[in-house]
């Protein structure tokens, strides 16, 4: 019988079923950070348990630490607390820290596919919802909460019930200056914020067979965004030529069992999907949100809704409520809207060829006068391939600050925070009320080089028509 | 470790309505700069419920009358965003027994049942007439029976459901896995070995 991956990674993990239905998941892979796991170890240390195969976790620390210059003691005690807290875990219970002093350390959805422990065919879990970008790979990556941390820890294995796949055929070819960001920001505003409850999303199609790794990464990151608790892209060559070499994917004879392994897990051509959607790319344009979900976006040539237009009561009050806090007004252009930050960075667009592509076009220009413009690269890696490139500079020149690597100013649990009621272009995944560091702040998602146009120009722009964009 | 059988919660209610409450909104970010989860309850809605500098912003969970609520009552997709465990945390070191929405961002959802605190959907409609009813008189007693999927209020039953695997988990006292996945860690472990990329 024809399989999807999903389930040909469930069957090969498939420990058990549970009293009440669900299954035991062995989970092959788990990635820990500084903000959900202390609690989990403290859960573990009360049971008195030990962590089960410490082998097969993995930590970093990337939400807490400070990003204008990495100084231990943290000037933040509670910060300071998380990091030494887990360094203390990892230490105790023998587990693989990638801490600052190993050059390693990042977001750990970049750290993860970057030390190739992300691979084909596996399942992977952490304590963060964004675990879904390791689908890009073909793995099935679940983002967790922190007494499912404890079960991992403890048993490798979680209970989890089924999922059911959706199928998302992106079809035709993406017109210059649109980017993988545009392509989720797309999918998720035709989906709804909750459209993908209950399913793992597999993306395919043309649009994505082309596409690099990183680019897959950008859409499976944001899964999650559209309710999905995973997303995922089939391996093929891309997935095999990313991973060959690095640190942690197998070697010598031992890469060509893995490969002939990891195409096997590929879905089978017929297999059935519990449901299809098809995309065509020549009507996705660069999107940015106006609202306060991921969901509210437009593309740059269109207005801010109007709630007078809704028809149903329900849509009325949201467009109304995002539109109080947002401080836009009703059927404005989206274009032309006064920004105060431009945030470049993240796990959905942090890695090197977010800034390679900005750079190309930022050379020559200038931040507008009054716009805070940071670049945060996602990791210590992309940090220095940036650097030897010579791309920081290009971003200096241009007056932006270049920051260390982690999550900055996406949730700002780090100094990185809007002040009061500031607009931020930013190339993060969620727009949520006060998620970038104040109750009153502002944040519009866009792709990288749309940030770099706003950061311009002073306001939301087009980046096709400031950098003359005419091809991808 | 036995864990209650969690078979029904009666208490008082109280609404905060509105759809794609997310985590973020439910506990800010800087709450989460903390090692231990004691103490989280104190930053529930902290950003909807207070100014920068602590006055008290109008707020249900503000008001006098709605004080030792156990039964949070909200819109579509709740607890949408971040799979942080402290959300569901929060709402639970705050006082609150179980949720009533339209419906359930899962990771919140599933973080929410292995801590035992039940979250029930029912009908938009439904709600809405709960809530009238809590917002007429904050003392009105609510059962939310989580056995037979319902809540009975002054006299009245609505339907309110959840997935079977959580209902029974929880009214059969096993919603937290952890004692049946530490049953299982040998066969995960014979799992594991046939997985090469599992070894050590
Ligand atoms: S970059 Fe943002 S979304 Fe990604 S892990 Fe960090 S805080 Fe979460």
């Amino acid at each position: 019988m024809s399989k999807s991956l999903f389930q040909k990674v469930w069957d090969a993990h498939a420990v058990r079923t549970l009293a009440n239905g669900q299954t035991q998941l062995l989970i092959g892979t788990h990635l820990i950070h500084e903000v959900t796991s202390p609690q989990a170890f403290g859960m573990l240390r009360d049971l008195g348990l030990k962590v089960a195969m410490p082998h097969r976790t993995f930590a970093t620390v990337d939400h807490i630490v400070p990003t204008d210059q990495f100084a231990e003691p943290f000037s933040d005690p509670l910060a300071d607390e998380m990091i030494k807290e887990l360094r203390k875990n990892c230490q105790q219970f023998g587990i693989t820290f990638f801490d600052r002093a190993t050059g390693k350390q990042g977001i750990v959805h970049i750290v993860g596919p970057e030390q190739g422990i992300t691979q084909p065919g596996t399942t992977i879990a952490c304590g963060d919802s964004h675990t879904s970008t390791h689908g890009a790979f073909g793995a099935i990556a679940f983002g967790i909460g922190t007494s499912q941390v404890r079960d991992v820890l403890a048993t490798q294995s979680m209970a989890l019930g089924r999922l059911k796949v959706r199928r998302i055929n992106v079809t035709g070819r993406l017109r210059p200056g649109v980017y993988a960001k545009d392509v989720i920001l797309h999918i998720i505003r035709t989906l709804g914020v909750n459209g993908g409850t209950g399913f793992a999303y597999e993306y395919g199609g043309e649009v994505f067979d082309r596409f690099t790794m990183e680019e897959r990464m950008t859409v499976c990151n944001m899964s999650i965004e559209g309710g999905a608790r995973a997303g995922y892209v089939n391996p093929d060559e891309t997935t095999f030529a990313y991973l060959k070499g690095r640190p942690y994917a197998p070697k010598g004879a031992a890469w060509d069992a893995a490969v002939a392994r990891w195409r096997g897990f590929a879905s089978d051509p017929g297999c059935t999907y519990d449901d299809v959607v098809a995309i065509n790319a020549s009507e996705i344009a660069p999107t940015v949100t106006w609202g306060i979900n991921p969901g509210q976006g437009i593309s740059i040539t269109e207005s801010v809704p109007d709630p007078a237009k809704a028809t149903a009561a329900d849509e009325k009050a949201s467009i109304e409520e995002a539109l109080a806090y947002m401080k836009l007004k009703p059927g404005a252009p989206i274009k032309g809207t006064r920004i105060d930050v431009a945030f470049l960075g993240s796990c959905t667009n942090g890695r090197l060829s977010d800034f390679q592509e900005v750079a190309k076009f930022l050379k020559g220009r200038h931040v507008a006068p009054g716009v805070k413009a940071i670049a945060v690269p996602g990791s210590q890696g992309v940090g220095v391939l940036c650097a030897s490139l010579g791309i920081d500079k290009v971003f200096r020149d241009a007056g932006f600050e270049w920051r260390e690597a982690g999550c900055s100013m996406c949730l700002a649990m780090n100094p990185d925070k809007l002040v009061g009621d500031q607009l931020c272009a930013s190339s993060s995944n969620r727009n949520f009320k006060g998620r970038q560091g104040s109750p009153t702040g502002r944040t519009l998602l866009m792709s990288p080089l749309m940030v770099a146009a706003a950061a311009v120009m002073g306001s939301v722009a087009d980046a096709r028509e400031v950098f003359g964009v005419s091809a991808n | 470790m036995a864990l209650a059988k969690i078979t029904q919660i009666t208490g008082r209610g109280v609404s905060v309505p509105g759809n794609d409450i997310d985590t973020d909104r439910i506990i800010p970010a800087r709450y989460l700069k903390c090692v231990t989860f004691d103490g989280l309850g104190e930053g529930l809605f902290a950003d909807v419920r207070r100014n920068p500098d602590g006055s008290e912003k109008p707020h249900p969970l503000n008001e006098a009358r709605f004080k030792g609520a156990t039964i949070l009552l909200s819109g579509a997709n709740f607890g949408c965003g971040s799979s942080r465990e402290h959300a569901p945390q929060a709402i639970q070191k705050y006082g609150f027994r179980a949720v009533v929405a339209e419906n359930f961002a899962e990771i919140f959802f599933g973080n929410s049942i292995t801590l035992g605190l039940p979250c029930l959907s029912a009908e938009r409609a439904n709600i809405a007439r709960l809530s009238a009813a809590v917002e007429a008189d904050p003392s009105l007693e609510i059962t939310v029976d989580v056995a037979k999927q319902e809540i009975r209020f002054g006299g009245q039953a609505i339907k309110a459901t959840l997935r079977e695997s959580a209902r029974d988990a929880l009214v059969n006292g096993r919603w937290d896995a952890i004692g049946e996945l530490i049953e299982g860690l040998p066969v995960a472990a014979a799992t594991a070995a046939r997985l090469p990329y599992m070894a050590v």
